[in-house]
């Protein structure tokens, strides 16, 4: 069991943790928008999450915390 | 469940200022990290650029002196030698450290002052909009090389690293990058070999991180790790330049 | 207390020394190299640093950085290099951190040449780099006054928070004089700076250095507290000496080498009937506009003289506001005028010159 926390409202949708994600879990959100205006990333199945946290390793905002 | 990934300690609890993707986010956490791994917070000392991590004296929780540009070295030589039991690093842009700081630069790294200098190479002018940097490379178009860098005009590109290799008094010149997780794990490796050589009074540790710009290169930060890959690093190939310790077990 | 006879550069290196300075970076340059050459041979004993760094501009930024962390720093060049450490000193003041810089005058603009001259007035009170501040300048005008007004600016500096300066010239740096040194005593209790950046040791909230303030109403309300504290300055902390000024019709304002010129002008004048008096600023910013004021109604007319071209006389006119007439007399270029000259200019205006 894991799962990545993004602290939505510090997320700017980069995508540098989609594309690191090994599992092809994270997105961005379609339909959310933060006060800042973007789309902040999101696990798309917390299932499948094997907790390597490469998502919070490359996230420029320290907004991922990951817990296993 | 245990917490594997937070924010460290010595980072404060404000949102980063920086750009959607750019990797002076990374560089600033991994900074961080070395100094709550080595439990030096309270002793550290940090200065800050002018450019865009220019405000960074918000972000970091140790102690902090915003320096002019390009003076950063100088104004850290003038800590650590008032307080040598402080550990002392400076973070500068391209323009700050190879260009205006040139000086202060090679003669800190000449005089091996034993400071940490953490150096964010994305060869271009951020804050100010986008121009030249002593590190973009020939034909890239910047606003005041819009028509690509030529040589003939504006020279060539300066190699940061193997030019301070040649200083005795430095003790490590590593160039790192943070485009994936392989390669964000050597950095922080040789960022905090920077930052014990400092300990371990070694004399001057400077790592040179590739780094992207994409508001200012024009692409998505998706697409910058690419242009990173493909442009910066074999102009700017990644490794140790210079390393005390490997000398002496020679 | 012994008599030592000292040339101006090491009286002030000593002074410096003896002020608690421990920390000292320089750069050579004609006519303060003595400076550097003096704290090179004394620092290593006291544990200090002495540290010739690669330029002016790095030196200034040195000592930004050592006093960023706490301790009394500082730095000397002449005219073109102060000029290249504006920006350090324009951050130190923008800063609040305290620290001293030394001018050893000499002839400008550009490389210029060696000889003394007094043609950095406005660099040091009006210009030293950008934005609104300004820095405490002392103008000492003999070896022993060189020494007591060190340890005076480090003394103000550290507790106004601002940086100092000494305006000295070629003549005063050369030449030497009988100084009275206390036994040698390099100990010293020095304040505490609870601001600095040493370190806060898990005990405290981080301590930031900085002069960048985009909010422009925080960087006016910051500025205007800043300049609540230069108004206490300029209310308390004015100096000048009056040699026979209580009954002169002509009172000559010079300070350094231009003062001790002119101070045998007014002697001499004396001797020929003619009511000189010498005001002497010992503190040119903030002027000493209090001393001048005394004279103001009793005064036929006032002569600045100077090393330069004219820039304290644009002051000394402030101060006295049109009341009476302000006279000039100046050599430039590293000429030192003569007591003659000077004589000269005190029997024009006698005479009548307007």
């Amino acid at each position: 069991m894991a799962k990545a926390i993004i602290n939505e409202a510090l997320c700017k949708g980069c995508e540098m943790c989609v594309i690191a994600c090994p599992k092809h879990i994270l997105a961005l959100s379609s339909t959310k928008l933060n006060s800042k205006g973007y789309h902040p990333a999101e696990l798309t199945d917390e299932s499948k999450c094997i907790g390597c946290a490469s998502c919070a390793i490359m996230c420029p905002d320290v907004a991922i915390t990951v817990e296993r | 469940m245990a917490t594997v990934f937070q924010k460290p300690k010595a980072l404060l609890d404000v949102p980063f200022s920086f750009c959607p993707g750019c990797t002076h986010g990374i560089i600033h956490r991994l900074v961080a990290e070395v100094i709550d791994e080595l439990g030096i917070e309270g002793k550290t000392v940090g200065v800050a650029p002018v450019g865009c991590a220019v405000m960074n004296y918000n972000f970091f929780g140790c102690d902090m002196v915003q320096a002019p540009h390009g003076r950063a070295p100088a104004v850290a030589t003038g800590i650590k030698r008032a307080r040598p039991e402080n550990i002392v690093f400076t973070y500068q842009g391209d323009g700050d450290l190879a260009a205006i700081g040139t000086a202060e630069t090679v003669h800190a790294a000449a005089r091996g002052e034993n400071i940490t200098i953490i150096f964010a190479n994305n060869a271009i002018y951020g804050m100010t909009g986008g121009q030249m940097a002593p590190t973009s490379l020939p034909g890239q178009i910047t606003q005041t090389t819009p028509y690509g860098r030529d040589p003939k005009v504006a020279g060539y590109p300066i190699r940061v690293c193997e030019m301070l290799s040649t200083m005795t008094g430095c003790a490590l010149a590593q160039r790192v990058t943070v485009d994936c997780v392989k390669n964000v794990n050597i950095a922080k490796k040789a960022i905090k070999k920077a930052f014990q050589n400092q300990i371990e009074k070694k004399g001057f540790s400077i790592v040179e991180v590739l780094s992207t710009c994409p508001t200012n290169w024009g692409l998505s930060p998706a697409e910058s790790l690419e242009w990173l890959r493909s442009n910066m690093i074999p102009y700017y190939p990644l490794g140790v330049y210079k390393d005390i310790d490997a000398e002496v077990k020679k | 207390m012994t008599k030592v006879l000292m040339k101006g550069n090491e009286a002030l290196a000593e002074a410096a020394l003896r002020a608690g300075c421990r920390h000292f970076f320089g750069y050579p340059i004609t006519p303060q190299t003595e400076v550097a050459a003096y704290m090179a041979k004394k620092m290593p004993s006291l544990g200090g640093t002495f540290l010739q760094a690669e330029s002016e501009i790095a030196a200034i930024n040195m000592v930004l950085g050592a006093s960023a962390a706490g301790v009394r720093a500082m730095t000397s060049s002449s005219s073109p290099g102060i000029s290249l450490k504006s920006e350090g000193v324009s951050y130190m003041a923008g800063s609040d951190l305290p620290g001293l810089i030394v001018n050893v005058q000499r002839g400008g603009p550009g490389l210029g040449g060696i000889q003394p001259s007094q043609a950095d007035y406005w660099q040091a009170t009006k210009a030293l780099g950008h934005g609104d501040y300004q820095l405490l300048v002392f103008a000492p005008s003999t070896v022993q006054e060189m020494m007591d007004l060190v340890i005076l600016a480090f003394d103000l500096s550290d507790k106004y928070r601002m940086p100092s300066m000494i305006l000295s010239d070629g003549m005063l740096g050369q030449m030497m004089e009988p100084v009275e040194l206390e036994d040698e005593s390099y100990e010293m209790d020095l304040p505490d700076k609870p601001w600095a950046a040493t370190g806060h040791q898990n005990k405290r909230t981080h301590n930031v250095i900085n002069s960048l303030y985009l909010t422009p109403s925080s960087l006016e309300d910051l500025i205007r507290e800043r300049y609540k504290r230069y108004d206490y300055i300029k209310e308390n902390e004015q100096r000048a000496d009056e040699y026979l000024c209580d009954d002169a019709d002509i009172v000559i304002v010079a300070y350094g080498a231009s003062s001790r010129i002119s101070r045998t002008a007014v002697n001499q004048a004396r001797a020929l009937g003619i009511k000189a008096g010498l005001l002497r600023p010992v503190t040119l910013w903030p002027f000493p506009v209090k001393a001048i004021e005394k004279h103001i109604a009793h005064a036929k007319a006032f002569l600045t003289v100077e090393m330069s071209m004219g820039q304290m006389v644009d002051d000394v006119r402030l101060a006295v506001n049109g009341r009476k007439p302000v006279h000039f007399y100046g050599r430039t270029g590293g000429i030192i005028p003569t007591p003659a000259e000077v004589l000269n200019a005190i029997k024009e205006i006698a005479g009548g010159k307007e």
